[in-house]
C-alpha cells in the first residue's frame, strides 16, 4: 500500500464518545433501517443518528418503536427483505426484547446491535455490568467488546462485514461499557467513506431475501423433524465465523493501516509475564496502567484484553494462557450458584484451559458491578493475589470480590432492624 | 349495504369475477371448516402476487406452515406472537429504503401481517398501535377465532363472555369462568389512531366477497391499515365443521360481532341491524358446545349487553360512549 492510499483511509480526527463513534460508523456503513427506543446509556447513539439523518448525512428509515421487543422485531424484518439494519439497547431493555434477539439469531439475520452494558434491575442502576450482553452468549450471536471509541467505530464496520458474510449470517452485538465507554470522549480517527466502501460491500442476502421475486417461506414450523439439523447449521456458522473474522481483520489492516494484531484478544506486556489478568471491556484501562506500574517494581505481569466473546477463541486463548503460571479472570458480571460461584468469564476461561496437560492456576475476581469504579489499586491487588497464586500461595478461595463493602453486604444487623 | 366512501379501488364486483389464482394454496394442515384459513386464502387472493406476508405465532402459524409443505405462494415469514405490528413496519421500512436507494425496483409491494386474537388483541396491541402510527403502507389482519386455538383452546381477551375454554371450564361451583367481556379491538384502534385511514371488521363467510373487497380497499387507501375478522372455529367453538359459514352469518345477524368499516373517520355498517334487524343472540349461542353450560340468565345478560351496544352506544360497535356530550 502506498502512502497516498493510507492517507485517505481516515478522513478526519475528532473528539467523540463511544456512542458518537458508533453513530459515525453507522453512517459510514450506509445503514438502511434504524429502530430506536430510549434507555440509558446506549441511547446516545440514537440521539446522534437522528441528528445525522435529519441533517441529510445518512439516507435511512429511522423508526421510534413502542418497546424494545418491537424495536428488535422491526430491524429483524427489515433485514429479512435485504436492508442493512441497526438497533441497540441496554440492561433491562435488552432483556425486554430477548425473545426477538433469539429469533434474529435463529433466522440468521445479520443485524448489528449496540449494547451499552448496564446493570439489570432490580434495584435500578445505570452503571455497567456485563450480564445483559452475556445473556445471548448461547443463542447464535456474534458478541464482541470494544475498549475505546476508535475500536467501537471500527468494530461496527468489522461487525457488519463478518455478520453479513454468507458463510456466517449471524447477528452481531457490539458491547460498550456503559458510561466508561458509551459516554467518555476519545480522539477518534474517522475513516473515509470511500475506503469503508471497499472494506464493506453492500449487504446482499441472496436467495434468503424476502421479496415477491423470491417467494420463499422463512421459519415454518419444523418440530423434531428438522430442528436439530438447523441447530447444527447455526453451530457450523459460529465455527466458520472464526476464520471469517480473521480474514476481515487482515483486510481491515491492509486498508486502514496495521490497526490490530490478533483479532480475538490483544495482549499487553505479556512476553515475559509470570501471570496475567484477563478481562472484557474498559477494565483494560486501569489494568494496563497497573501493569506498567508493577513492572516498574520488577513484577512480571501482563494483561489480556478479550475482545471476542462469541465465537470464543478457544484454541488461541488456550495457547496464549498456557504460557503463564497463573491467570486472574476479571468478571464484571455474576453467575449466581454456578461452579465455585464465579463469574461467566471464569467458566469460559477455565473450560478453555482444561485440555492443557499443565494448567495455570486460575483465580476469579468479581468486581466493578453496577458501574462501580475499578481503581488502579483494585487491579494492583488482583495482580498481587494472582502472583501469589502463581507461586503456589493463597490459592483459596478461587473466587474473590474486589471493591465490595463486606460489612454492608451482610445487610442491616439484627439489633438495628426495626 | 351503506356506502359512505366513493374511494376508487379495484372492487371484485361479483363471485364470478373473483380471481382464480390462489396465493395461499395446498400444504397447510388446518382443520375442516377453519374460517381463519379462509381468511388467509381470501386476503392472499385479494392482495395478489406482489405481496410479502408475516404471520405471528398462532394456529395460522403452527397448522399452516410445516417445513417443506408451505401453502404460501407469496413470500412469507414467521414473526413472534406479539410482533405483527413491528414485523410489518420492518418489512415496509426495509423495502422503502431499498427502493429509494435504487437497490431494488421501485414498485408497489403490499405488506401484510396477520395475528390471532391472543397475539394481536392481547400481547401485540402495543406493537400494532406503533404500526398504525407509522408512515408506511401496511395492512394488519387480526384473525379472531376467540381462543388460543392451537394451544388447546385457551381463553383470550377476545373470547366471548361465558364461553368454555380450557382456561375457563364450567365447574360445580363456578358456572361461568370466562367473565371478561370481549375486548373491542378494531374500535379501540380506530379511535386511538386519528391518522390511520382505514379500520374494518369482516367475516370471511358473510356477506360474500365483503372481506376480499375490504382487503382491496385497505390496500388502496394506503398508509397503515387494520382489519379484524370474525372466524368461527369448529374445534374451539364445538360444532360440526359444516356449520362454519352459518355460524359466521348468525354471529353477524345477531349483532354480537358488529361489521363495519371506517374510512377517514367515517363509519359505515356493512350489516346495519338498525335497518335489517337483529336475530336473538340465543340462536347463535345455542349452536355451539362452548356455551352449552349457560342458563337463561347468562344468555339474557349477553343479550342485554349486545342490545346496549346497538341502542345506547354513541357509535354502535365502535365506541362504548353513551348519551352524547354533556355540559361541564
Amino acid at each position: 500500500m502506498t502512502l497516498a492510499e493510507k492517507t485517505i483511509a481516515y478522513e478526519r480526527e475528532e473528539l467523540l464518545t463511544g456512542c458518537q463513534a458508533v453513530a459515525q460508523a453507522v453512517r459510514l456503513a450506509d445503514v438502511d433501517v434504524i429502530a430506536a427506543y430510549p434507555i440509558r446509556p446506549y441511547t446516545e447513539v440514537m440521539d446522534n443518528l437522528s441528528r445525522i439523518i435529519a441533517d441529510g448525512q445518512l439516507d435511512a428509515e429511522y423508526i421510534v418503536a413502542d418497546s424494545e421487543h418491537s424495536q428488535f422485531e422491526i430491524v429483524k424484518h427489515a433485514s429479512s427483505v435485504g436492508a442493512r439494519a441497526f438497533a441497540g439497547s441496554s440492561g433491562t431493555g435488552w432483556m425486554y426484547g430477548f425473545e426477538a434477539l433469539v429469533v434474529t439469531a435463529t433466522d440468521r439475520l445479520p443485524v448489528l446491535f449496540l449494547v451499552g452494558n448496564r446493570a439489570l434491575d432490580d434495584p435500578g442502576a445505570f452503571g455497567v455490568e456485563h450480564n445483559d450482553a452475556l445473556a445471548i452468549r448461547d443463542m447464535g450471536w456474534l458478541l464482541c467488546w470494544a475498549t475505546t471509541a476508535q475500536e467501537a467505530l471500527e468494530h461496527v464496520l468489522i461487525g457488519y462485514r463478518v455478520a453479513e458474510d454468507p458463510r456466517v449470517r449471524m447477528p452481531m452485538a457490539l458491547a460498550l461499557d456503559g458510561a466508561f465507554l458509551t459516554h467518555s470522549q476519545h480522539m477518534v480517527r474517522v475513516p473515509a467513506a470511500e475506503t469503508v466502501r471497499r472494506f464493506l460491500p453492500p449487504f446482499d442476502l441472496g436467495d434468503r431475501r424476502l421479496h415477491p421475486d423470491n417467494p420463499i417461506s422463512i421459519a415454518p414450523q419444523v418440530n423434531e423433524d428438522w430442528v436439530m439439523e438447523l441447530r447444527r447449521q447455526n453451530w457450523e456458522a459460529a465455527r466458520r465465523a472464526r476464520r471469517v473474522i480473521e480474514q476481515a481483520y487482515r483486510e481491515f489492516n491492509e486498508l486502514f493501516g496495521e490497526r490490530y494484531g490478533t483479532p480475538f484478544f490483544d495482549e499487553y506486556m505479556t512476553d515475559d509475564a509470570e501471570v496475567v489478568l484477563v478481562g472484557l471491556g474498559t477494565v483494560a484501562m486501569p489494568a494496563r496502567t497497573a501493569v506498567r506500574r508493577l513492572r516498574e517494581h520488577g513484577h512480571r505481569v501482563g494483561y489480556v484484553n478479550l475482545r471476542w466473546f462469541r465465537p470464543f477463541p478457544g484454541p488461541e486463548l488456550r495457547a496464549s494462557l498456557a504460557r503463564f503460571r497463573a491467570v486472574g479472570v476479571i468478571d464484571r458480571d455474576f453467575a449466581h450458584g454456578s461452579p465455585d460461584d464465579g463469574g461467566v468469564l471464569l467458566h469460559e476461561v477455565r473450560s478453555c484451559l482444561y485440555p492443557l496437560p499443565e494448567r495455570p492456576q486460575v483465580l476469579n475476581f468479581l468486581t466493578g458491578l453496577g458501574g462501580r469504579d475499578i481503581s488502579i489499586d483494585d487491579v494492583t491487588s488482583m495482580y498481587e493475589q494472582t502472583l501469589a497464586a502463581g507461586r503456589g500461595r493463597a490459592l483459596e478461595p478461587a473466587v474473590r470480590w474486589i471493591g465490595v463493602r463486606e460489612e454492608a453486604a451482610r445487610g442491616v444487623p439484627e439489633e438495628r432492624r426495626p | 349495504m351503506t356506502q359512505t366512501s366513493d374511494l376508487a379501488f379495484d372492487r371484485i364486483a361479483g363471485v364470478r369475477k373473483t380471481p382464480l389464482e390462489e396465493f395461499y394454496a395446498s400444504g397447510h394442515r388446518t382443520c375442516q371448516g377453519c374460517e381463519s384459513a379462509l381468511v388467509m386464502r381470501q386476503f392472499a387472493k385479494a392482495s395478489g402476487p406482489r405481496t410479502v406476508v408475516t404471520g405471528s405465532t398462532g394456529c395460522m402459524y403452527v397448522a399452516n406452515t410445516s417445513y417443506m409443505t408451505t401453502p404460501w405462494v407469496v413470500p412469507w415469514m414467521h414473526t413472534q406472537l406479539g410482533a405483527a405490528g413491528p414485523s410489518a413496519i420492518g418489512m415496509a421500512a426495509g423495502l422503502r429504503a431499498l427502493m429509494r436507494k435504487g437497490r431494488i425496483a421501485q414498485e408497489r409491494i403490499n405488506v401484510i401481517s396477520f395475528c390471532g386474537d391472543l397475539g394481536g388483541g392481547d400481547m401485540g396491541l402495543s406493537g400494532i398501535s406503533g404500526a398504525l402510527q407509522s408512515p408506511y403502507d401496511l395492512l394488519i389482519i387480526l384473525y379472531d377465532n376467540e381462543s388460543a386455538a392451537n394451544t388447546d383452546i385457551q381463553a383470550t381477551g377476545l373470547t366471548t363472555y361465558g364461553a368454555q375454554t380450557t382456561f375457563t371450564p364450567p365447574g360445580k361451583v363456578h358456572r361461568v369462568m370466562q367473565r371478561r367481556w370481549k375486548k373491542n379491538v378494531a374500535g379501540m384502534l380506530a379511535v386511538g389512531h386519528p391518522t390511520c385511514r382505514y379500520v374494518a371488521t369482516a367475516c370471511s363467510a358473510y356477506p360474500p366477497l365483503d372481506f376480499l373487497n375490504k382487503v382491496r380497499k385497505a390496500l388502496a387507501v394506503g398508509g397503515p391499515t387494520f382489519i379484524h375478522t370474525f372466524d368461527p372455529c369448529p374445534k374451539g367453538w364445538d360444532y360440526h365443521p359444516s356449520y362454519s359459514h352459518e355460524l359466521g352469518e348468525l354471529g353477524i345477524k345477531c349483532g354480537i360481532f358488529p361489521l363495519y368499516e371506517i374510512v377517514d373517520g367515517r363509519v359505515s355498517y356493512t350489516y346495519d341491524p338498525k335497518k335489517k334487524g337483529r336475530i336473538p343472540v340465543r340462536e347463535y349461542l345455542e349452536k355451539q358446545g362452548r356455551f352449552a353450560h349457560l342458563i337463561d340468565e347468562d344468555v339474557a345478560y349477553i343479550q342485554r349487553r349486545v342490545d346496549a351496544m346497538w341502542e345506547e352506544w354513541e357509535i354502535p360497535g365502535v365506541a362504548p360512549l353513551k348519551g352524547g356530550l354533556r355540559p361541564a
